[in-house]
Order: structure tokens, then C-alpha cells, then sequence
């Protein structure tokens, strides 16, 4: 609820704002102007919105949570439950936090119809019927009230309006690895980031607050002069990172450490991912409220709150106040007063016995009534009763907190781990010198532990140039002991009053909980939701514990306290989103596909076309003339070495050691426990070189179930080792299939160098040859459609050539493009299961109708034994060809099928039972009916056997099980469907023109910027070819760079140590064929086993360049870019941008350089993201191809 | 987010591995009876602490490697390259290998 009832006031004055301060933190010399409920009020830069508003006179900010009491300041920091304000469009700012900036709206929430005359303050008078557990109790019942009540209770939420017109904001993200992460920059937290960074530390300093400082920042001459000391020897610090309006939000496994970083330009939030060596957590003591009647009303202020308020932004809080105080800075507070013209009625000093006992007023302090009877009119209340330790991230990291009643606050604990350390006054207690000497040594030790910890770093990657350096020595710092200084425990007073301001718990409340029985304090805190607010327990958590103690009887050190959770302050959700990576994934056909309007279908990563506007009539095209479809995202491994055949008796179900070169075999792949995993053709292309085919999403978990068996169980050094190297090679190729009755009429245009003739080149036959002038393609006879049709491979570069050739010479053939669901429409036809559609799983191959393919007579295959035993004992289920008696009606996939009827009509088995479903339907273009595939419980599952299928309507209709699968063409004569038509000779298609990742149309997009601290090029042209030998033979020691390192050959190429036994080698864009033939020369040596892949067309590849890369790929990578760990030369695989991605540092002319390497398939995309990391820091492009050197 | 000694490349993120489960022997699978199977298909030992596993850094050196990692505090030791059944070696540096001792 905003306030929008107030309108046309004269402009606000300053009246409260004091003469210059010395700690000051406001810019007099120029003024801002922003509203406050429709009333425009005056600000300085390095006000806060509060701060200016409290300048201005104003008192109340807020409604509470429940009783719609009013508010005003309470601590005048970010954790202030009282003036938690809408800003603009952005609801729940921390407004005391909040700085002004110029022409802002800011409205109050929670109130209806205005701040001043709320009328769900009527809740006060009510307040007996709001007693912990109320919403339990009364909305329970009847169920069907219930979203009558939402309704109402919604408009009693304490939170703001949110606009759903907002743009989304850029949330940014990047990571760090400071060797010591200071939470706090306080006197302890400077002194600490100091000594680390002179003890050779990379120090991150993380600071709540605008401005490094702590509490010494609101203190007199003395402390100011230490503060520009400390301030400015940690700017002259070149070792220490300073973020300010940043917070540690938590401590995670390893010293992670999420920091918030508030307030950049152009940036609302930014999420900090820090990989921390050593954490010092010196948060400080956070001070803690008073329980007595009143104490919510506003003028009843913390004294750090006064002295905030005075010091920093020179408003006076009141006219005539009141201190009660038990600490030093309560006597702080009211000697400011007194400085700031404030009368002060009285000082009840706690520490001998004086007390306060109510306030008296409404919305405002007008009296204070003391424990002596005296009754003092004033309208400021200020509190000084003592300090909780914000010891949330030291929970976090195993340290449970002890209560020590001499210095009425917890301490943190034992069980820290020796990465987390603890400095400052959350720590212990003593002057000034005497903090900051034990925070010098814990700084001084955090770096040393740091230190040790980035050397054992350092020595297990092999990223680093050279030997590992010699351990470090540095011997452990002593850490002073610090003390606790003894303080009164004040919790409550002789009153009931508000314990926890956010969600309007009193400690009332608290004992009326106790008394039905919720006398834990976890118990507690859910019950009556007392540290559960926007304070998340900072200001009341020890309040809670008190009380509740008081009420059980038991002492605070037997209560216990709850547990601080992550976050330690709230982030906003576009912080914890960040930018979103979301890789996509491009065929080289792409462009095609967007001329040609085709609507975009997401299968997994890659975006495919579905159909280019009328599926039906691209079937009908394929039917009867000729069609193309872009394939590319098929799997696709090269399989290399004399055990292939081993290796694919292993994994498919069927057998494979008599396949011949030149012919294709089709398998299906299960998993151990028997259930279909995937499948594909495979083919063998020469000797001892395979390529194998996949489904498109099951293609990197082959890849992957390849490697773990040739990683484990066939290891080089298992008792069984294979000769085998499989390398994906999905998008080095273009796929287009070709299918049709006159497809090999299409084919005989562009194919030179194979002979299409059905007896030269039969059905299940592989050949490799050249395609509208492009060598090197790879052309299979298969057919997913049922139709004759080819298969086409096309080096990547050259796939939108081969496409629109085909387009182009089939123009009077009728040829079309199709999409995917015109392929799925016409495999389902042709009685094609699809893994993953008709089966589950569950569906195991025998269910799965490969009762032909399944060899039991082969002595070992994955998930044998399983199948096996299925056989023995049946199926459950069976994957059957399916029929509607009605043709016209295409039931819904996933729709069930709940009962059969014999011949004679009986139903079989119970007429509701759910015997199976549809997993594939619909219309026929060819037949037109519908046509289905269904999983159906085995005994329904006879060819002839009419079954009922539920439609999600209601609707009960028969079909009836298909004697095929096949609905369309079930003899397959259509394979061979033109046998005799004459054939070629190929046509001139031009010259093709290789087309790279990030240019697939020839052109890069403009240059960005010109500032030029970051150049990106696009390297794609190189020449990429991939060595695989054992990585500790002699080839390993010819080709002489090891994994993780990356240098140049005599012939200029660039050889990087890509993966253990793996090598990628760069040379230049002209010279591939030679190069090739080199690393074949320098890997035949006897007795390797090694192999070579040219991948030129299958990657993508850019360079990043200049003196901006670290930060920028820091934003997308979550790898430690330091010159130690990844100095010139390293080289390595990680996730860029959520893109497996090659990172080879390359530096030139002394400029940091990288060059970054994927799939070729997600290369556009990891440029975007590049060029989005790289913003901020001014970026060119440069679409000229590098060379190697 | 914890980190795993991969015996290649170093500490890395967790994120950057899959989890290929508890290391558990294949029987034989000419002689193994279906209970034998299904125990190496479904049963593990899920101790609560010290456990080997074996981890795939897919977005890595994309081996399979394997981890000893305690299940309650997570810590993971440095771990074996598979395949072998020695612990690596951590003072070898001229296999063109990396050293793999002090992951943690």
C-alpha cells in the first residue's frame, strides 16, 4: 500500500539539520530534490533517504507488520526494521541505507490510506485476537474460505508494490579468489586487510556500509584521525580490493563466499563468487534494543542510531531527550547530544541499577516514565543496553556460539576451521590499539595459512610454467588473547514490550508461547516468527533468547540461541540469478533457416526448425518427390584403432565384429539394468576407423558411456586394455538428410566420386566423396523416413553451400526443406520408435519390440544379464503400432489406454485399470488417419486386439494393436523406390566458400566500441587437428608440451596440451593437409597407439586480447586467472559461460591474450556472451583471421 | 560450492564433475546370479563417512577419476586416476602429468 492521500505540501525544510560536523558524510555544497508520499523534500549527496527525510522533520516512516503501530528510526543502518520503504518501482528498500539520488518518489508501505491515518491500526485495539499463532488458529477452517482469506491477508503483507513494467535490470556476476576475505571493514577489518596484504596476501575488504570506517566513523577527533590514518594506508595498498555497499552473505563448503555488491553504475546488485583462501570475519557488535513498554514508538532510538544521525549526516533526532545507558557508548551518545544543542532531561545510567520502564505516547515520545517514579517529558528516548555478535558466518563455518553472561552477549565459539578466522569486536573486547593489534597478527596469520593453502594450489595444477615453487615457511603468528569487558545483562525491563520489530512479536507474546508450549527456541521462532522478519534476527535474536529464558525459567546459556542461516542479509532474487547463461546451440544451416522462415523448435541446447510452415505438405514432399532436412545435431563420434569392434560388441545389444568397410549397421545401446539407452548407426569407413551415430540428445551420454569404458574397465592399464580413441565430431559435420523418391536423382547432381547406383551403393552403406564441389563428405544410405534417402556429412564450414546447392539443383524436383515434425510424422508412420518418446525408463529392449537385435549368444554386452533374465521371465510391456477404429480423431500423446475388449466384447482384466498408453501420435498425411505407437501391458499387446484409450475429455474411444509397427510401408519397398533412373553426372556448383562459427554468413557483426582495452578476433579459419597418444610415451615427448601447458613448434603451430594424452595442435588456415600429414608422421612411432582427427571445421575458436581479458572472462569463468596459477602458456578446459570451453593463455607484446575454444555448434553463442562479459570494459571486434604467430 | 582434488587439472568446482557414483565392482557377468546384478545395479554402501567414488570432469580433462570424499564434511581427498588402483604420484613432474598431492 503507498500513501497517496497527502498532496500539494509546501516544500520540506532542513529544520533539523545541525551545523557542519566534523565526520560528516553529506556534500553541502550541492543539493537534491526527491519526494517523501508526494511532499518534495531537500537531500545533500551522502545522505540517506531517511537521513534527508529526518532532516526534513520527519518522524514516522513505516506501519508495523501487525498492529500497524507506527515507526520511525530504530538504528538508522540497513538493518532498521522501521523504514523499509518503496522507492520508485523497487519495493523493500532498506531506506537508511539507501542513498538519495535526485527526482526519486519514495512512499511508505504497509499503509492504507496514508502513513498517518492507517486503518488497519485498528489491529492495536484487536491486539488479544493477533496472538502468536492467530493466522493458524482462525483461517484454518473451512478449507473452501481459503482464498477468501488470501485475498484479505494479502493486503495486510508488509511488503511493497512491485511494477510488473520494470525492465529487467542487469544483475551481474563475476568470481574472485582473494587469498583473504575481510567481512568488515571496520578498525579490526582495515587493520587485518593491512597486514595480510604486507604479509603478501590478495586481500578482498568487504564493507557494509558506504564509506570503510565502522564505528569509528561516527566517533569524535580521536577516532577520526585514526580512520584517515587507516583509510589511507589501505588505499595506497595496491594488494587490497576494496567493495563498499557489499556484503558477505555467507560462508559455504571451502570458503565459498557469495559477496553482494550494492549500488554500481548501471548495476543494481552484483553477486560476488569468492574461492576464499583465508576468511576474517569482523563484522563488528551490532547493538541491541531495549524491551520496555514503548519501546517501538517512534523517538525511541539505539544510541549508535543518535550518533549515526548526528555525526554522519548532522540531524539532530529530537528536541529533549532522555539516555538510558550501561555502556560507554551510551555516554557517547549523550555527550553528542548535548554537542548537537539536544536537551538532555536525564541519563539513567543501567550500570547502577536506574531504569526505564515506559514511554509514554503514541506517534511520538512525549514523557518517560523512569524506574524512580519520575515521569520526564522529552521526545527522545535513546538506549544503550548492549551488543549482539553478528556471528553468522562463523556459524556457518562450524562454530557454535557460547553465551558468557559477565559480558551479557554470545561469543562465537569453538570449532572454527583453520580457514576461518576472527577479528574485531564480535571477537573480544579492549581499546582501540588494543583490537587493532590482535587483528594485525590475525591478518598476518590469515595471510600465512592463505599462502600455504595457494602453494598446494599451486602444485597440483599443471597450468603453472615450470617446476612448483618451494613451500612456504613463514612460521604461525601468535594471536593476542582479547577479553571481555563486563556489562549489565539487560533484556526486558519491568514491562512488556516489542522484541522483535519487524513481524510485531512482543515478549508478551513470547510468554503466552511458552505457555502452550513452545518452550524451545526453535520451537519459538517458527511459532511466533520472532527473528524471522527483514532483521533476520540481528536486532533480536538475543532479546528472543532472553525472554524466553525468563519465561522457562532456565538461564540464556540453557535456552541456547537459533541457528544464523545463509544469507546473512537478504539479497534480491536478480542477484542470485545473475545474468543467466543458457547456452544455445546453431547448425552452420541456421541462416538458411531464418530466410526461409522457419519456426524455431528448442530440443535440448540446439535450436532446430520445426517446420517451415506447413509440416503436412513437407511430408507429402518427401512422399512423393524429394526433401532436406538439417540433421546436424545428430551425435556423431569418430571411433579410432584396432578394438572398435570389441568395443561396439560391448556396448550395442547386437553384433558387430563382420561389419565391412563401406557398410552400416544399425544398434541400440542399453544401460546395465537392461533399459534402452540409445541408438544410432554406425559405420566403418576404413580399417580401423568407425563413425558412430547417436541420437541428438543422447549424444554427449554416449560420448560419455564410450570413455568411462575404454577410462575403466578397458583401461591401458586395466587386465583388458582397447586400442580405441573416440572423439566427437557432431558438429564438425553439417547432416542433411536427403529423402525422397527422387533423392538419388538430387544426389547424382552435386556427388562426384561415388557411384549412387543402387548396386554400387545399397541400402546400410557408408561412402566418402565430394558434394557440390566440398571434399571430404560423408554420405550414408539410410532412411529414418522410410523413404530412399542419403545422408549427408559436410565439413561444418561448408554446410549452408551444400544446402542451398541442393535447394537450388532440385528446384524442378520438387525438393523441399522439411523439419522435425515432418520427420517425426513421417518415422512414426514408417513405425520408427524414438528412445526416450516410446520408451521410458523403465523400457527395457525387449519392451521395446528389439527382440531380433538382442544376441544373448554374445558371451558379455552391457546389461546382458538383465536382458537375459527378461527373457527368460517376459516383457511386461510392449511398444506395439496402435490405430484409432476412428481415423479422424489423434489422441493426445501420453493418453491412456484403460481396458481392452476381446473379439467377442469382454472386456479383459478391470475396465479402469490403466493398461498402457499412446507415446507417439499423429495425422497421416499419407494415410490420412491418425496413427499412434503405444506401450500396452504384454498380454493386449497381440497384433488384432482392440483396446480403449481414454482421451484427456473424457472421451472413450477403440483402436485397435497393428500387425507392424509400420503403418506406412511395412515391406520397405520404397527404399528402392527409383532403382532404375539415370543417374549424374554432377553438376558445377561453384566454388564453396567455408563459413566460420561466429560468421555464419560471412560476417561478423559491427565493431562494438573503439576504446579498444579488448579485441576480440575471430581465429576460426585456423587449421585444428587433435593428437590422441599415450600421455608418457615418446610421442608425448616428440610433440614435448605437456597437459595444461601450451607452446609453439618449430613450424610456428601453436600445440597445446589439451587433455592428458591429448593434444590439439593450430596452425595456419592454408597449411591443414600438411599439418595433418606432419602429426601423422611424428605420431607413427611402434608400439603407440595414437591417432589424429582433424577438427578444423568442428570448433570454434576466437581470441580474446588486451589488458581488460582477466576481468572480463572472470565475469563468465569461475577459474583463478592469476599470473601464478595461469600465467602465458597455461592451458585448460573449465566452463565458460556454462560452454565447455578450451581457455589457452597467449599473451602478445607483453598484453594478456587468450584464445578460447568450443564445439563449433556453441561458438555464436559464447562470442554473445563474451562480448556481453566484455562490455563494460570497451571491446573491438576484428573479424581478420589471425595468424599462429 | 566444494571443490574436487582432480588429479589433472587441480582443485575445481564441483560443478565442472558428474557423479558417477560409489566405486562398485562389475561381477562377471557370465557367472553372476540376478541378485549378485541387481546388487551391483542398485546397492550401495552409503556410509556416513569416508567413501570412494568415481567422478567424471566432463568440463575438464574429461576423465574418470576417482575421490575418496567424506560424506558428512565433505572433504575430499586426492584421489586416484582411473584405471590404476596406485594413488597418484605427487612428486612426479616429467610424465607431462600433473602433481596431484595438496588438492586440499
Amino acid at each position: 500500500m503507498t500513501d497517496q492521500s497527502v498532496r500539494a505540501h509546501p516544500t520540506a525544510t532542513s529544520s533539523h539539520r545541525l551545523q557542519a560536523q566534523p565526520g560528516e558524510v553529506i556534500d553541502r555544497t550541492r543539493s537534491l530534490r526527491f519526494t517523501w508520499n508526494g511532499r518534495t523534500f531537500p537531500a545533500h549527496p551522502g545522505d540517506s533517504i531517511v537521513s534527508a527525510l529526518a532532516a526534513g522533520g520527519e518522524r514516522i516512516f513505516s506501519r508495523s507488520f501487525k498492529y500497524h503501530r507506527p515507526r520511525g528510526i530504530l538504528s538508522a543502518d540497513y538493518h532498521d526494521p522501521g523504514t523499509i520503504l518503496q522507492v520508485d518501482d523497487e519495493p523493500n528498500v532498506r531506506a537508511a541505507h539507501r542513498p538519495v539520488t535526485d527526482g526519486i518518489a519514495v512512499s511508505s508501505q504497509n499503509t492504507w490510506p496514508s502513513l498517518r491515518y492507517d486503518v488497519k491500526a485498528a489491529n492495536q485495539l484487536v491486539g488479544r485476537f493477533l496472538a502468536p499463532g492467530f493466522y493458524y488458529k482462525t483461517f484454518i477452517k473451512p478449507e473452501r474460505l481459503w482464498p477468501a482469506y488470501e485475498k484479505v491477508l494479502a493486503r495486510f503483507a508488509h511488503a511493497g508494490r512491485i511494477s510488473p513494467d520494470t525492465p529487467h535490470g542487469y544483475y551481474d556476476k563475476r568470481y574472485a579468489h582473494p587469498d583473504v576475505l575481510v567481512a568488515g571493514g571496520g578498525p579490526a577489518g582495515m587493520s587485518a586487510a593491512l597486514a595480510a596484504a604486507r604479509a603478501g596476501a590478495g586481500v578482498l575488504l568487504v564493507e557494509e556500509e558506504h564509506q570503510l570506517g565502522g564505528h569509528l566513523r561516527r566517533g569524535g577527533p580521536d577516532e577520526l584521525a585514526v580512520l584517515a590514518e587507516l583509510r589511507a594506508a589501505v588505499a595506497a595498498e595496491p594488494g587490497i580490493e576494496v567493495l563498499t555497499n557489499s556484503v558477505a552473505l555467507a560462508r559455504y563448503d571451502d570458503n565459498w563466499v557469495p559477496v553482494v555488491q550494492r549500488g554500481l553504475p548501471g548495476i543494481p546488485e552484483r553477486l560476488v563468487k569468492a574461492r576464499v583462501g583465508t576468511l576474517v570475519v569482523a563484522p563488528g557488535l551490532i547493538e541491541r534494543p531495549y524491551v520496555f513498554a514503548g519501546n517501538d514508538v517512534p523517538g525511541v532510538m539505539l544510541s549508535t542510531a543518535v550518533r549515526r544521525l548526528i555525526n554522519l549526516y548532522a540531524v539532530r533526532p529530537g528536541e529533549r531527550a532522555v539516555v538510558l545507558t550501561a555502556n560507554a557508548e551510551g555516554d557517547a551518545a549523550a555527550q553528542d547530544l548535548r554537542r548537537a544543542g539536544v536537551d538532555v532531561a536525564a541519563v539513567v545510567d543501567a550500570r547502577r541499577g536506574e531504569d526505564v520502564v515506559r514511554v509514554h505516547g503514541r506517534s511520538g515520545v512525549r514523557a518517560v516514565e523512569l524506574a524512580d517514579g519520575r515521569k520526564i517529558e522529552a521526545d527522545l528516548l535513546v538506549t544503550a543496553t548492549g551488543w549482539t555478535a553478528p556471528t553468522s558466518l562463523l556459524n556457518q563455518s562450524g562454530a557454535r556460539p557460547v553465551y558468557l553472561p559477565r559480558a551479557a552477549r554470545f561469543t562465537p565459539g569453538d570449532g572454527l576451521p583453520d580457514e576461518v578466522m576472527v577479528a574485531g569486536g564480535i571477537a573480544g573486547d579492549g581499546d582501540l590499539d588494543r583490537l587493532r593489534t590482535h587483528a594485525e597478527a590475525v591478518g598476518a596469520e590469515a595471510a600465512r595459512r592463505a599462502v600455504v593453502r595457494r602453494h598446494a594450489k599451486l602444485t597440483a595444477v599443471p597450468t603453472r610454467a615450470g617446476e612448483a615453487p618451494a613451500a612456504p615457511d613463514g612460521q604461525p603468528v601468535a594471536i593476542p588473547e582479547l577479553g571481555f569487558d563486563a556489562h549489565p545483562e539487560l533484556f526486558r525491563g519491568r514491562t512488556h514490550g516489542m522484541v522483535d520489530f519487524s513481524e510485531d512479536v512482543s515478549s508478551k507474546d513470547i510468554h503466552s508461547a511458552v505457555r502452550e508450549g513452545y518452550d524451545s527456541v526453535e520451537l519459538l521462532k517458527r511459532y511466533t516468527t520472532v527473528t524471522m522478519g527483514p532483521a533476520q534476527g540481528k536486532l533480536e535474536t538475543v532479546n528472543a533468547v532472553a525472554v524466553l529464558a525468563e519465561a522457562t525459567g532456565s538461564t540464556i546459556a540453557e535456552t541456547g540461541t537459533t541457528v544464523w542461516r545463509p544469507m546473512y542479509t537478504p539479497p534480491t532474487l536478480g542477484a542470485l540469478a545473475g545474468r543467466i547463461f543458457e547456452p544455445v546451440r546453431h547448425s552452420p544451416m541456421q541462416p538458411a533457416h531464418d530466410r526461409l522462415g522457419a519456426a524455431p523448435l528448442v530440443a535440448g541446447q540446439w535450436i532446430r526448425p520445426d517446420h517451415y510452415g506447413d509440416p503436412a505438405a513437407e511430408v507429402r514432399a518427401v512422399r512423393e518427390a524429394v526433401g532436406i532436412i538439417d540433421v546436424t545435431p545428430i551425435g556423431k563420434l569418430d571411433l579410432r584403432g584396432p578394438d572398435i569392434p570389441e568395443l561396439l560388441n560391448l556396448l550395442y545389444v547386437n553384433k558387430w565384429s563382420k561389419l565391412e568397410i563401406g557398410r552400416v549397421r544399425y544398434g541400440v545401446m542399453c544401460a546395465e539394468d537392461g533399459v534402452v539407452f540409445d541408438d544410432g548407426v554406425t559405420g566403418r569407413l576404413a580399417d580401423d576407423h568407425y563413425l558412430m551415430s547417436t541420437t541428438s540428445s543422447g549424444a554427449g551420454a554416449v560420448w560419455e558411456w564410450v570413455e568411462n569404458w575404454l577410462q575403466t574397465e578397458h583401461s591401458p592399464e586395466s587386465a583388458t586394455p582397447w586400442k580405441v580413441h573416440v572423439t566427437p565430431v557432431t558438429t564438425a559435420y553439417a547432416s542433411i538428410n536427403v529423402a525422397g523418391p527422387r533423392s538419388r536423382e538430387l544426389m547424382g547432381r552435386l556427388v562426384s566420386g561415388v557411384d549412387l547406383s543402387d548396386e554400387a551403393f545399397g541400402y546400410m552403406n557408408v561412402r566418402t566423396g565430394r558434394v557440390a564441389g566440398v571434399d571430404d563428405c560423408v554420405l550414408w544410405r539410410i532412411g529414418f523416413t522410410g523413404e530412399l534417402s542419403y545422408e549427408v556429412h559436410v565439413p561444418a564450414g561448408y554446410g549452408l553451400h551444400v544446402w542451398e546447392a541442393l535447394l537450388e539443383h532440385g528446384r524442378d524436383l520438387g525438393v523441399r526443406p522439411f523439419g522435425v515434425e515432418a520427420q517425426r510424422i513421417l518415422r512414426l508412420e514408417k513405425g520408427h520408435f524414438i528412445v526416450g518418446q516410446d520408451t521410458d525408463g523403465l523400457t527395457k529392449a525387449y519392451g521395446a519390440g528389439l527382440d531380433p537385435l538382442v544376441k544373448l549368444d554374445k558371451p558379455d554386452f552391457v546389461g546382458k544379464p538383465e536382458l537375459a533374465w527378461q527373457h527368460e521371465h517376459g516383457a511386461p510391456s510392449r511398444l506395439v503400432g496402435l490405430q484409432l477404429v476412428d481415423g479422424a480423431v489423434v489422441p493426445p500423446e501420453a493418453s491412456q489406454i484403460v481396458a481392452a475388449r476381446s473379439d467377442s466384447g469382454a472386456y479383459i482384466g478391470s475396465g479402469s485399470a490403466i493398461r498402457g498408453r499412446v507415446t507417439s501420435s499423429r495425422m497421416s498425411p499419407t494415410l490420412n488417419r491418425s496413427v499412434c505407437l503405444a506401450q500396452l501391458d504384454a498380454d493386449l499387446a497381440e497384433p488384432g486386439t482392440t483396446v480403449t484409450v481414454r482421451l484427456p475429455d473424457g472421451r472413450h474411444l477403440p483402436a485397435r494393436v497393428t500387425e507392424h509397427h509400420a503403418h506406412v510401408d511395412p515391406a520397405g519397398e520404397r527404399l528402392r523406390a527409383d532403382a532404375g533412373v539415370q543417374v549424374g553426372p554432377a553438376r558445377d556448383c561453384g566454388t564453396p566458400a567455408a563459413r566460420t562459427a561466429l560468421a555464419p554468413t560471412g560476417e561478423l557483426p559491427a565493431t562494438v566500441d573503439g576504446s579498444g582495452s579488448l579485441r576480440i578476433t575471430d581465429a576460426g579459419p585456423l587449421a585444428k587437428v587433435l593428437v590422441r597418444a599415450p600421455h608418457d610415451g615418446a610421442i608425448a615427448a616428440a610433440i614435448g608440451v605437456r597437459f595444461g601447458r601450451a607452446a609453439r613448434d618449430a613450424d610456428g603451430a601453436l600445440v597445446v596440451g589439451s587433455g592428458p594424452g591429448e593434444w590439439l595442435v593450430l596452425g595456419g588456415a592454408d597449411g591443414r593437409d600438411e599439418l595433418v600429414a606432419r602429426l601423422e608422421r611424428l605420431t607413427d612411432q611402434p608400439g603407440e597407439f595414437a591417432s589424429v582427427v582433424d577438427l578444423t571445421h568442428g570448433r570454434a575458436l576466437l581470441r580474446l586480447h588486451g589488458a581488460a581479458t582477466a576481468a572480463a572472462l572472470a565475469k563468465v569463468c569461475a577459474i583463478d586467472l592469476s599470473d601464478d596459477v595461469t600465467p602465458n602458456g597455461a592451458a585448460l578446459r573449465t566452463s565458460v559461460a556454462k560452454v565447455v570451453t578450451d581457455v589457452v593463455r597467449d599473451d602478445a607484446d607483453g598484453v594478456p591474450g587468450y584464445l578460447l575454444h568450443c564445439e563449433r555448434s556453441s561458438g555464436r553463442y559464447l562470442f554473445d556472451a563474451l562480448l556481453d562479459a566484455g562490455a563494460e570494459f570497451g571491446m573491438d571486434l576484428d573479424a581478420h583471421p589471425m595468424t599462429t604467430s | 560450492m566444494i571443490q574436487l582434488p582432480c588429479p589433472w587439472c587441480g582443485p575445481r568446482n564441483v560443478a565442472e564433475f558428474r557423479y558417477s557414483g560409489e566405486v562398485t565392482p562389475r561381477p562377471d557377468p557370465a557367472t553372476a546370479t540376478p541378485e549378485q546384478w541387481r546388487d551391483y545395479l542398485y546397492i550401495r554402501r552409503n556410509p556416513s563417512g569416508w567413501v570412494d567414488e568415481t567422478w567424471y570432469h566432463g568440463t575438464g580433462c574429461r576423465r574418470f577419476i576417482r575421490v575418496s570424499r567424506h560424506t558428512v564434511s565433505n572433504e575430499a581427498r586426492p584421489a586416484v586416476r582411473t584405471g590404476t588402483t596406485a594413488p597418484v604420484d605427487v612428486t612426479s613432474t616429467d610424465s607431462g602429468a600433473p602433481d596431484a598431492g595438496g588438492a586440499r
